[in-house]
């Protein structure tokens, strides 16, 4: 039997067939509007609405301390893809995104794996991987950039076996190729950032993998040894496939969070010598409170939104239907 | 026994993101609600500044104390917000003048912060009939007046002065190695090979923050141009093609050769760190750093570390001011105009900076209040040329500053000047 079908009928969706209700309009159905009205109005207002008015602002003129709400059309989009910083943005965007989602999976699958076995103590290994999770971004910033700093921390320590890491102040591009205005490539400094990424972030794919591991019948598992298939081919045919699900939501929550990141790098190593540990929102917040640039803040807003809507739209259409 | 163990370490790990996001809230910075919000007397004046740090925050500790003194009925409202150079503050003031809460006054560097900022945007009062009244008109030097006047009004009072074209050098490394402090290009590069010789780093710089590398950046200018053509850069009437600027920038150039490797993870603290260690001989910042080295640091001027200014800039004084003014709409007109009258008395000034390690704005002032350095600083503001400050906002507004910070971070990497000359001359067509 192929395994791959075995997936489809996953035995994590649970669907009960209610009887169908007729809706009336009776007092629990009342009670139910009356208290999601002030929700949703405020969600109008505050989420949609601000949306909509950032987009506004984005097309606007205000670049100054006195708002001008006159209409720019695209000038500050156009300005921003034009320009050194945001292209060198967009460069470390994608490079981050990539290599942290990559190496969250990778890790956080291996460390669930081993968490599975059935050990001694696993609860509390289980808390151990969890605990950064709870650990602000500011935090795991500042600890990491005394851990990486080239005049202190673990440098010290490597400078003794002759490895003089310079860390987040590499100005070296690996693999860089003329693009626009910048190098392109995978900036050295970025991939300091990356290990306190995905070491903060680890914690959470496991936990989500470990929850999927649970949830594979140990029979199929079986099965597929009594025909004959190694542990590694049990893992690779059997158990990875079934996780597909859980891989996709690590995947996409992942996704959210390294395309608004801000805070962590905003505490670790800033914009960077060059540009090379910037990201659109620290620019955004420089721009438009320290320049006050509003217009082209709201514009670099806007294009952080489109580019996580890439990953939640159609996240948000499949798991719709999904329920349905 | 499992899920009990399971069920703590949740609780553990919830009530540290709890702690974690209270954390957060707090760097945030909103200070100003945790004041004496719950007496509300009508007579209370809010004093909006960046002034947490070590010594800056006595110095405000002591006006205040000196204004409760002479109107005790006026209740002092201190709304700090923390943040290095006022990043986080000015963040605040913005959302608060645009929502039409002002604070009663606060703190902002003269020049084009002011100028071109709040006083363009229609923010503020003029304080003519302050300084009127006061009789302060022949008291701040006249050009440190215009710094703070826009179309012929007053609209700020300055309470310190620091001085931002000073060079800070090791004296143990100096003597040890027989050198003076440059006082010219040639003498400093002179002085440069000499330390690099034997494997010290002549030029200490943490530019983790642009503004550092621009600061060094706007002394060379200071030094190429004199005092009359640097001011001209900011009013577009020099062109940052000329080949004056592009000279300054070669030096420039030739200067960052002379820096530590790892200068982009170091704040200006850790950089002077450097110098007061010997491992660097010389820094380039402003006279704060004079406050780092004695209080922090522990060093004697004059024994452990001396100064001079930056090379080619003798006579010259880059001025660096934090003033306060009226904003429009506030309430309480009267009881912050009687603050900002302590704050420009000779009284307020003497108060508030021998503790912040600034020198008075007025040219009234005890000299006996102040260090070695200060008496020598105050000396020197009565009779040098001043010029403001780029990297402190005081010569261009906050919009230039920003595409110079990012065209120096640039440049700090790929040393190639035309680049730099190119891009600043583009952000200065906006300047006309």
């Amino acid at each position: 039997m192929e395994p791959v079908k075995v997936s489809k009928q996953s035995g994590t969706q649970v669907s009960v067939n209610l009887p169908k209700k007729k809706k009336k309009l009776n007092g629990d159905r009342l009670l139910a509007i009356a208290f999601l009205t002030p929700s949703i109005i405020l969600a109008a207002i505050f989420i949609y609405g601000f949306i909509g008015w950032t987009g506004y602002v984005s097309l606007s003129k205000w670049n100054s301390l006195v708002p001008d709400f006159s209409f720019a059309g695209l000038k500050n989009y156009l300005f921003l893809f034009q320009d050194y910083r945001f292209q060198a943005d967009i460069r470390n965007t994608i490079v981050f995104t990539v290599l942290f989602i990559g190496f969250v999976l990778i890790v956080g699958l291996f460390l669930a794996i081993l968490l599975d076995q059935k050990l001694r103590g696993e609860s509390l290994f289980r808390n151990i991987f969890f605990f950064p999770m709870a650990i602000s971004f500011v935090v795991t910033g500042v600890a990491w950039q005394w851990l990486l700093n080239p005049s202190t921390g673990v440098n010290l320590f490597l400078k003794k076996f002759g490895l003089d890491s310079k860390w987040y102040t590499d100005i070296t591009i690996i693999g860089g190729f003329h693009l626009g205005k910048i190098e392109f490539g995978i900036p050295v400094a970025l991939l300091a950032v990356i290990i306190a990424a995905v070491w903060q972030m680890t914690g959470f794919s496991v936990a989500m993998y470990l929850a999927g591991l649970r949830g594979i019948p140990e029979e199929l598992k079986e099965a597929a040894r009594i025909d004959g298939a190694s542990e590694f081919q049990v893992y690779r045919k059997v158990v990875i496939p079934m996780l597909a699900p859980i891989t996709v939501s690590v995947v996409i929550i992942m996704a959210h969070i390294s395309l608004k990141i801000f805070d962590l790098i905003y505490a670790m190593t800033g914009p960077g010598a060059n540009f090379v540990t910037d990201v659109p929102g620290v620019y955004m917040f420089e721009t438009t409170f320290r320049g006050n640039y509003y217009a082209n803040g709201a514009a670099i807003a806007i294009i952080m939104l489109l580019s996580v809507a890439i990953f939640i739209i159609p996240y948000l259409i499949i798991s719709r239907r999904g329920e349905k | 026994m499992r899920k009990k163990g399971f069920v703590f370490g949740l609780v553990l790990v919830l009530l540290f993101a709890l702690s974690a996001c209270n954390s957060k809230e707090s760097s945030g910075g909103e200070k100003e609600k945790s004041g004496t919000d719950s007496k509300k007397s009508e007579k209370k004046v809010e004093i909006f500044s960046w002034w947490t740090g070590a010594g800056e925050e006595d110095g405000l500790k002591a006006l205040i104390a000196l204004f409760q003194d002479k109107h005790p009925d006026i209740q002092i409202e201190n709304a700090a917000v923390a943040g290095g150079a006022g990043t986080n503050a000015k963040a605040v003031l913005a959302s608060r003048m645009q929502g039409n809460d002002p604070p009663s006054t606060f703190q902002v560097h003269g020049g084009a912060e002011l100028n071109e900022g709040w006083v363009a945007a229609g923010k503020m009062e003029p304080l003519n009939d302050l300084y009127e009244k006061e009789g302060w008109n022949d008291k701040f030097p006249k050009s440190l007046i215009e710094m703070v006047s826009k179309d012929g009004n007053i609209y700020s009072v300055p309470v310190n002065i620091h001085r931002g074209n000073v060079l800070w050098y090791n004296k143990h490394v100096f003597d040890e190695n027989g050198l003076k402090a440059p006082t010219t290009f040639e003498e400093f590069f002179a002085v440069a090979d000499k330390l690099k010789a034997k494997g010290i780093t002549p030029l200490a710089l943490g530019d983790k923050e642009p503004w550092t590398a621009v600061q060094i950046y706007e002394n060379i200018l200071l030094a190429e141009l004199g005092t009359e053509a640097y001011g001209k850069l900011w009013t577009g009437d020099q062109s940052f093609k000329d080949e004056k600027v592009v000279k300054a920038t070669e030096t420039f150039k030739k200067m960052l050769s002379y820096i530590n490797d790892d200068h982009a993870s170091r704040n200006w603290q850790d950089a002077s760190q450097l110098v007061a260690k010997g491992e660097a001989a010389m820094n380039i910042m402003g006279d704060w750093a004079k406050g780092y080295f004695v209080n922090d640091l522990k060093l004697a001027v004059n024994k452990d570390f001396g100064y001079i200014t930056t090379p080619g800039t003798a006579g010259k004084f880059m001025v660096i001011t934090d003033t306060f003014g009226l904003p429009k709409g506030i309430k309480n007109v009267e009881e912050t105009k009687q603050f900002l009258s302590v704050l420009g008395s000779v009284e307020g000034q003497d108060a508030f900076n021998p503790l912040k390690g600034s020198i008075p704005a007025r040219v009234d002032a005890d000299v006996s209040k102040y260090d070695q350095y200060g008496k020598d600083t105050i000396e020197d503001f009565k009779t040098a040329e001043l010029s403001p400050s780029l990297a402190h906002g005081s010569a261009a507004p906050e919009g230039f500053l920003t595409k110079a910070n990012q065209a120096v971070n640039i440049f700090v990497s790929q040393k190639d000047v035309k680049q730099l000359t190119d891009s600043l001359a583009q952000a200065a067509e906006e300047l006309k």
